[in-house]
Parts: structure tokens; sequence; C-alpha cells
């Protein structure tokens, strides 16, 4: 009973946190580019303000249009409460794999894009129709990616993947890199940043993400951007607990747990910097470049299991 | 003696033979027909039902000798786990499409064709799918399958004053029959060795390596035309759409699956022994058919045809798990094996409910707005409330979403997929992984396509007059897309029930099964442990609502649940935004198109009118071009050369008469 407390609690924190992570970001970043950081408690405000607003909707919204931030908001939720965040103690591992993860994100982004075409206006279809081309590739890399490391374990659940990874200890393998570089990639598509996507512009022309919620606002905006902050998360946290899973708790003692926070919070810390510092770097690309950019996050993937298979199993 | 089960199911065979004898009173009374024979096609699929939801509780396998058939070989009919899990899939969607059927056949009533044609050849084509799972002989399963053949040929032929109709009929009747042929080859393989044709003597009959390979490859070939199996699928995309729509729902939904079951019982059943070169060939091919079948869909603005060309993408999924199975089969991966078994035979079931939805959704949109092209639709779902949501929880499911079933199915496949370590083989785990990453494109394609069909059809706003003033369908149709949508929701809710009812089909034919689901948590599916991977859908479901519903009431405790204000939707301050500037079909998979460029044929035209320009796009199947074409051309060089012979001249004939009769003299001395 305990355990199952513990996942809530989990989940709730991982929830409550989400927003602080891209607060914290968006201030990397801007300390890297030399300009004046928002407060890191910026985006709660943001979605405060959000919660508070009367809500507009387009004369001809269906029903389905109403729903969606819920049950995207929901979905997400869902997905972030299968990911171990401090303790691999917690059942919520077991009540889905990581391949019902996947399913649940697909599930948002889904109800997301078909919202985007409810109202009929044609940046709407625009976004879904980007979205969905976008996915089409990153949601078969994000898997193969995973299989490439839970494989070994045979099991796709991701505490025991984790708990296989933490016995073998650090191996540098081929595959690991491959897939490592493809999750990242699949990543930044996935949460919509540079270079695939940019959440700071409304340049129609470029975006995918924002065209799709162009339509929302009030609170049914704020459910939508504050899922879109714990898919973030989600994909922060799951690279750390794949690929760097030292320091997470196996039990629930005190001692333990304290170290697995701080360990989050450095790698966490790790994860932001070289994001920013990416993004600092590149530029937004042009969208028709954006498929190359897929092909090669699916191919990499890809490439990673089968050196996976070929090379290290046996 | 026949026991009780099989009782049932020969009431379901006599019921669906009673429907079509109705049908024929149909030029008397034509309400007769239309309702009456509904009436006993639904009986007959709820003894379908009832006999097949027996023989899976109880694992009992019933056979019986009818009287029917020739002199000295009687029709063996047999029920057993196997006939029984399709028995089911036949009576599900039976049922549904006789609820549906009676308010849909009602505008043919007005037309040049009659009721009598199509209610009797639906009977006769419902009969002889029951009969051929009931088969155990290859005399009557062969004379069954014509039966369905056959009547099925006519539904398609349905509509003849089109040409295209009549053409995609005869298409279809030369497919089914090139098949039909593989397949009794592949029986005589067997019949050689075994010695006559009940399915007893051919599953004891030893085989030896080469000639099994034979029967293996002719029953890959005869089924998998009728399948539709990539490159035998051709005929798929120009039937389903010609067919009236509750017929393109049992066809797409019930009639490949009888295809599936033929393969499953030839291969697993009858052959037994399996190699790995077959398993690794299936599963070829199913990747091929998969992602061929779904960008080919993608690509597709007319919805019955797009709906065809997904069906070819979910057989192909099918026959991937089968090859999954078969190749773990082969190397002694048991549990892998039966894993890859049980997702085979699951999306089975999953893909009669949801795809015989789709069309029945699709015939319901046909039935008001008499429209199937996607780019002519929109604002469905203010329309039409019921079917929008009935319709879009069959789209879920397809797409393979939690918590419908085809997830449930596709995450069992990828269990099977990911059992690959294992393998001694290198290639085979190459092969294996290939196979992973294919079915996880399939699927993400498959929800962008499914995107697509929604979003154009049943969102926005109507693009025609007629899709503006469309009107929601009667109880009956909307009543049986209601119950294929809940069996898709339960489905996949519980999938622990359905792996538990496959048990006795696995025990059956490989004779392992997976450990009890339902005996520790029954919520919890979880095929080898809750460590290596487990999928509670109620709780990830309740997971799902209770966040929505907490985000919910906070926001009204803290008085901040205000209503929100309709207003014009964004037009950048230009005006009037018209529905012509709506995403259509097309231009949604424009992206994918750039992007996927050599798979299509297409020829895109645009083009200067008085009142403006026209874009026009066609899609061509790569597969006439490369197989279709040269065939044909070669056929008809060939029997050019042999018409050279037929002069018209008659002493040129008695010439040749007598030539034979000097030759055949010859031999005989």
């Amino acid at each position: 009973m305990t355990a199952a407390l513990w996942a809530l609690v989990q989940a709730g924190l991982f929830v409550a946190a989400a927003p602080l992570l891209l607060g914290w970001v968006k201030w990397l970043k801007c300390l890297l580019q030399n300009r004046a950081a928002p407060p890191l408690r910026q985006p709660y405000r943001d979605l405060a303000r959000l919660f508070r607003k009367q809500p507009v909707l387009a004369k001809n919204a269906s029903w389905l249009f109403r729903f969606t931030p819920y049950g995207v908001f929901g979905a997400t939720v869902a997905a972030a409460a299968l990911v171990p965040l401090l303790t691999l103690a917690t059942p919520g591992a077991q009540l889905g794999d990581i391949i019902v993860l996947v399913g649940l994100l697909a599930l948002g982004r889904t109800f997301t894009a078909l919202a985007g075409m409810d109202i009929g206006t044609a940046f709407g279809g625009m976004g879904a129709s980007r979205e969905m081309a976008v996915s089409a590739f990153t949601e078969p890399a994000m898997l193969m990616a995973i299989f490439t490391l839970t494989m070994t374990a045979a099991s796709t659940n991701l505490a025991s993947a984790i708990t296989h990874i933490l016995e073998q200890g650090f191996i540098l393998r081929p595959s690991f890199t491959f897939a490592l570089l493809g999750l990242m990639m699949v990543a930044v598509a996935e949460t919509s940043r540079i270079p695939v996507d940019n959440p700071a512009t409304h340049l129609e022309l470029t975006m995918l993400h924002e065209a799709m919620v162009l339509e929302y606002s009030g609170r049914h905006l704020a459910l939508l951007d504050w899922a879109a902050h714990i898919k973030f998360m989600i994909f922060a946290v799951l690279i750390i607990d794949l690929f760097l899973p030292w320091g997470i708790a196996a039990d629930l003692s005190a001692g333990t747990m304290a170290i697995a926070i701080a360990a989050l919070l450095l790698k966490l810390t790790m994860l932001a910097i070289t994001l920013v510092a990416a993004e600092t770097v590149l530029a937004k690309m042009r969208l028709f470049r954006v498929p190359e950019y897929l092909n090669l996050a699916f191919l990499l993937s890809l490439l990673g299991l089968l050196s996976h298979v070929i090379l290290e199993v046996a | 003696m026949a026991s009780f089960t099989l009782l049932i199911a020969d009431g379901a065979v006599v019921a669906a033979l009673l429907s079509c004898l109705i049908s024929l009173a149909g030029d008397i009374s034509p309400r007769l027909c239309q309702r009456g024979a509904f009436i006993f096609l639904g009986l007959s699929g709820a003894c379908a039902v009832v006999a097949g939801v027996l023989t899976l509780a109880t694992a009992t396998i019933s056979a019986q000798t009818a009287v029917l058939g020739l002199p000295w070989l009687h029709w063996h009919l047999r029920l057993d786990p196997l006939s029984a899990w399709f028995l089911i899939i036949i009576g599900a969607v039976t049922l549904a499409v006789a609820v549906y059927g009676p308010s849909y056949v009602r505008e043919f009533m007005h037309s040049p064709h009659s009721l009598t044609v199509l209610g009797s050849f639906t009977g006769l084509f419902i009969m002889g799918m029951e009969l051929v799972v009931l088969a155990d002989d290859a005399f009557a399963f062969l004379t069954a399958w014509e039966l369905m053949s056959v009547s099925s040929y006519f539904l398609v032929a349905y509509q003849h004053h089109y040409p295209a109709n009549r053409r995609a009929a005869f298409l279809y009747l030369l497919m089914a029959h090139l098949g039909a042929v593989a397949i009794l080859l592949a029986f005589g393989v067997l019949a050689h060795a075994g010695g006559d044709f009940t399915f007893t003597t051919l599953r004891s009959a030893t085989v030896s390596d080469n000639w099994a390979t034979l029967a293996f490859a002719l029953a890959l070939f005869g089924f998998g035309i009728k399948a539709g199996l990539v490159p035998g699928h051709t005929w798929l995309p120009e039937a389903h759409p010609a067919a009236p729509s509750h017929i393109s729902a049992l066809m797409s939904g019930v009639m490949l699956k009888i295809a599936v079951y033929g393969f499953i019982r030839l291969v697993f059943d009858l052959l037994g022994n399996i190699h790995w070169q077959w398993g690794v060939t299936t599963l070829l091919i199913g990747c091929v058919t998969a992602l061929f079948g779904v960008l080919y869909a993608m690509m597709q603005n007319d919805l019955k045809r797009l709906l065809a060309y997904s069906s070819i993408e979910n057989i192909g999924i099918i026959f991937l798990g089968l090859g999954l199975a078969m190749v773990f089969f082969a190397t002694n991966h048991f549990t892998a094996g039966v894993i890859g078994l049980t997702a085979s035979l699951y999306h089975c079931l999953n893909h009669s409910l949801f795809k015989s939805l789709l069309f029945l959704g699709a015939g319901a949109v046909a039935h008001t707005a008499h429209e199937t092209d996607l780019n002519h639709m929109g604002g469905l779902i203010r329309r039409m409330p019921h079917t929008a949501a009935l319709f879009l929880i069959g789209c879920l499911s397809i797409a393979a979403l939690p918590p419908f079933n085809g997830f449930a199915s596709e995450w069992l496949t990828f269990q099977a997929a990911i059992q690959t370590p294992s393998m001694e083989s290198g290639v085979l785990r190459i092969v294996i992984s290939v196979a992973a990453a294919v079915l996880a494109l399939a699927a993400a394609l498959g929800a962008s396509t499914f995107v697509k069909v929604y979003g154009t059809a049943f969102l926005g706003r109507g693009r025609t007059r007629h899709i503006s003033h469309a009107r929601e369908v009667g109880w009956g149709m909307r009543l049986g897309q209601a119950w294929l949508a809940g069996l898709c929701l339960l489905l996949g809710l519980f999938p622990p029930f359905v792996v538990d009812s496959l048990k006795s089909v696995n025990q059956m034919l490989v004779n392992v099964t997976l450990p009890a689901q339902t005996a520790g948590s029954w919520l919890v599916l979880a095929p080898v442990s809750a460590d290596t991977a487990a999928y509670a859908a109620p709780f990830v479901i309740a997971l799902l609502l209770l966040a929505a519903l907490v985000v919910r009431v906070m926001l009204r405790l803290h008085g901040n649940m205000k209503t929100p204000r309709r207003s014009a939707p964004w037009d950048c301050g230009f005006g009037t935004l018209t529905t012509r500037m709506q995403y259509t079909a097309h231009s949604f998979a424009m992206p994918l198109r750039r992007i996927f460029r050599p798979v299509w044929r297409l020829e895109e035209s645009v083009e200067e009118t008085p009142t403006g320009l026209r874009y026009a796009l066609q899609i061509h199947d790569r597969f006439w071009n490369w197989l279709y074409e040269p065939i044909s051309r070669a056929l008809q060089r060939s029997t050019r050369a042999v018409g050279l012979l037929q002069s018209g001249n008659v002493r040129t004939y008695l010439t040749y008469s007598f030539v034979t009769l000097l030759i055949l003299l010859w031999v005989i001395t």
C-alpha cells in the first residue's frame, strides 16, 4: 500500500515539477545568450494566468475540441506515472511498460491533432498534418532506441530494464551511443524544440505544435501547455533513466531517496545544459529539411538495435 | 455423434441458408426480404457466437459426418477451438450487420437492383464462411470456399450498371480462383501422402520436407491472394468499394480472416513441423504488406478504398505475427512463439471488429450524404454526432491507441518481437528486429492515416452542400455500429480474458500455452511475468481519468470555471474563412508524400480552366506496372500465338484432325 502511495506521490511530483524544469531551461538559455532571464517560477505564473482567464471557443467548436485538453492532460499524466523518477520500488512500471508509455503519448498527440482540425482553419490542419508526419518517424525511432536498451533484459518493463542496466555496469557500447543519439533527436522533435520547431515563435510558416493549439485559450490552453511541459520532462527523465540510471533509489528508505533526488537534479542540470548549448548553437531548420533529420533519427535508432542484436548478444 | 455445440453451429449455418431462401421471396414482398432476411442473419450470427464461446470455454472438440457431399465422401464437420475462434469473428460481425442492414438496404428498394439478389447472396456468403471453418475434410472445405467466393462475387457485382464495379468483380473472381487452384493443389500434395481427404488423415500424413515446403508455398500463395498479401492484393481496393457497405464490412472484416484461418489450419494444424524458412518468408511478406498497405492507404481520398488498403496493412500485421510465431516455434522458443500466435489471432478478431465498424460508418455517411470522397466531406461530427463518436472509436482502435483493442494486440506482437536475444542465429535476430521496426512504423503511419480520415470527414466544416445537410442515420444503423464499438472498447480494456480464451486454441495447435492471465490479477495482462512486461489497461485509464477529474475539481473549487465565450475563429484579420481553405485529404498527406515519394506512381496535373486552376492527383498501384501488366501482356501474346492455328478454314481443321489421328495411332502402336 505504501508503495502505491509513493507511486502517486512520485507522479504528483513529476507533474508539479515539470514547469520548473522548463523555467530552468529557459533561464539557462537566457544566461547563455546574454539576455535578462525570467524568474524560474515564470511558467507557473503563465499557467495560473491562463487558468484564471475565460476561454474563448470558436463558434463551430465541437465537443471533441472541449474534451481534448482534459484528455491530453490525463494521458500525459498517466504516461508520467509510468516513468520511475526517484525510485524503482513503486508499482508504476507494473501498470504499463514502455510501449504503453509510447501509446499514451500517441493518444495525446492524436487528440491534439484532431482538435487542430476541428475548427476548420488552415492553421489547424497544417499543424496536424505536420505533427503526424513528424510522429510517423519519431514514434518508431523512440521504440527502437528503447528496445536497444531493454532487449538485453528481454523486458519492456522500465523498472526491470533499468535494474538490468544497473547490474551490468557502465559499458560504452556502439549500440548505446546510437540509441542515445537517436533518442535525443526524437526528444527534440517530439517536444517541439529547435532545430525542428521553435516554441518561442508564432510565425505560421514554420510552426508545428503551436499551429494545432492556435485556437485554444484560457484553461484549455493552460492544460495543453502543462501537458507539453510534462511531456518534455518525460523525455528528459526517460533519457536519464535509460542511459545514466546511476543514483536512482532501489527502495523507499530516506537515505537512498536523498541520494536519488541529488542525482536527479545533477543529471537534469547536465541534460539541460546540453540542450541549451545545442539550441544556442543551432538554427531552426527549414521545414523541408525536417524529414532528413527524422530519417536520421530513425536510422540511428534502427542501427542501434541492429548493432545490438548482431554484435552484442550471444 | 454430434455434440450440443456443434448442433448450435449447424443451426447458424441453417439460419444463414434460411435467410437466403427468404430473400428469394423478395420479389413478392420486398419488406419481408428486407426484415426477415436480416432476422435470420442475426440468428445465424448469434448461434455462431454462442457455439464459439461455448467451445472455447469447454475446450472441446466435436465432430460429425453430414449427409451432404458425394456418395462415397460425406462432408465431415468439426468444431474445435480454432474454428470456434473464427466462428466468433464471423458471428460478431454478422450480428452487427443484421442490426445495421434493414435500414441500410432501404435505399436499394427503389434502385434498379433487386433486394432478392443482395439478400440471397448475403445469406449464402455467410453460410459459406461458416462452413469453411467447420469443414473437416478438403472436399467440404473447398466446396464451402467456392460458395463463399462465388456468392461474394455476385455481391461485388451487385451494382453492375457501373462499369468499374463489373471490372472489379471480374478481377476479384479471377484472383479468387487463382488462389483456389493453389489451395486445391496444396491439399492435393497432402492427400497424396495421406490417402484420403479428411483432415484427420491429412494431419497424420508423413510428408517429406520438399513436399511439405511445396504445400506450404501453395498455401501461402492461395490463402495469401484471398487475404490480400502483397502482391496478390490488387483485387481488394477494387472490390471493397464496389460492394454495398455492409458487404464490404463482411468482406474486409470477416472474409479476409477466413483466409487467415485457412492458412493457420493448413500450416499449423495439418502440416505441423514448421521450418524456420517458412516463418521468415511469412514474416517478410507480412512486413512488406503492412508497410505497403499503410502507405497506400495514407494517399487515398476515397474513404472505402482507403479502408481497403488499411485492411491490407492489418493483414500484413497478422501475417507478421504468424511469421514470428513460426520462426520461434521452428527454433524451439515456445513461449515467444505462443505470444506471437496469440497476438496474431487476437489481431484477427480486433481487425474484424474495428474494420467492420469503420465500413459501417462509411456506409452511414454514404447512405445519408451519398458521398465517399474525403475531399468533399467535413463537419459531420455536428451533423451526425452518434455516428461520429462511434467512428472515432473505430479510428482510435485501428490507430493502435490505448485503451482500445488495436493497441492490445499490437502490444502483444511487440512482446513476441522483443524475445529476440534468445535466438541463436544472428540472421534471425536481424530479421525479427527489422520486423519490430516495420511494425512500429506501420502503427505510427496508421495513426497518421486515421487522423487524416477523421479530421477531413468528421471535423472542420462541410465542403459540399450534401454534406452540410447530412442527417443522422436510423437507430438500427447506429445500434449495429455501437455493438462493434462497445466490443472494441471491452476487448481493449480487458485483454487478459481474450488471451485466456485463446488458451485452448494454442493448446490444440501447438500444445503450449501461456500462463493463465486471469488467475492473479485479472486486470493486468502480463504474457510472461509482470516484471517482464505488463499492461493494466483499466488502471492506466483510471489514472488518465483521475488526472483529468482532479484538474476539473480543482478548477471548480477555485471558482475558475468561467463559461467559455463563443467567437469567430482566427482568420489572420483577412475576413471570411471559406471551407475551401481547410486542409483536404490530399494536403494532409503532403508531407508524407514528399518523404516516401518513390513508393507511389503519382500523376499530378495542374489545369487552367475558365473558373480557375484545377489540381488533380492520381495514385497508381505500382504492382500493376511491375507485375500484372507484364503478365497480362505475355498472356495475350501467347494466346495470339495459339490463335494462329485457327484459320477458320475447314480444310485446315481436317488436316489437324488427320495429323492428330496419325500421331495417336503411332503412339498406340
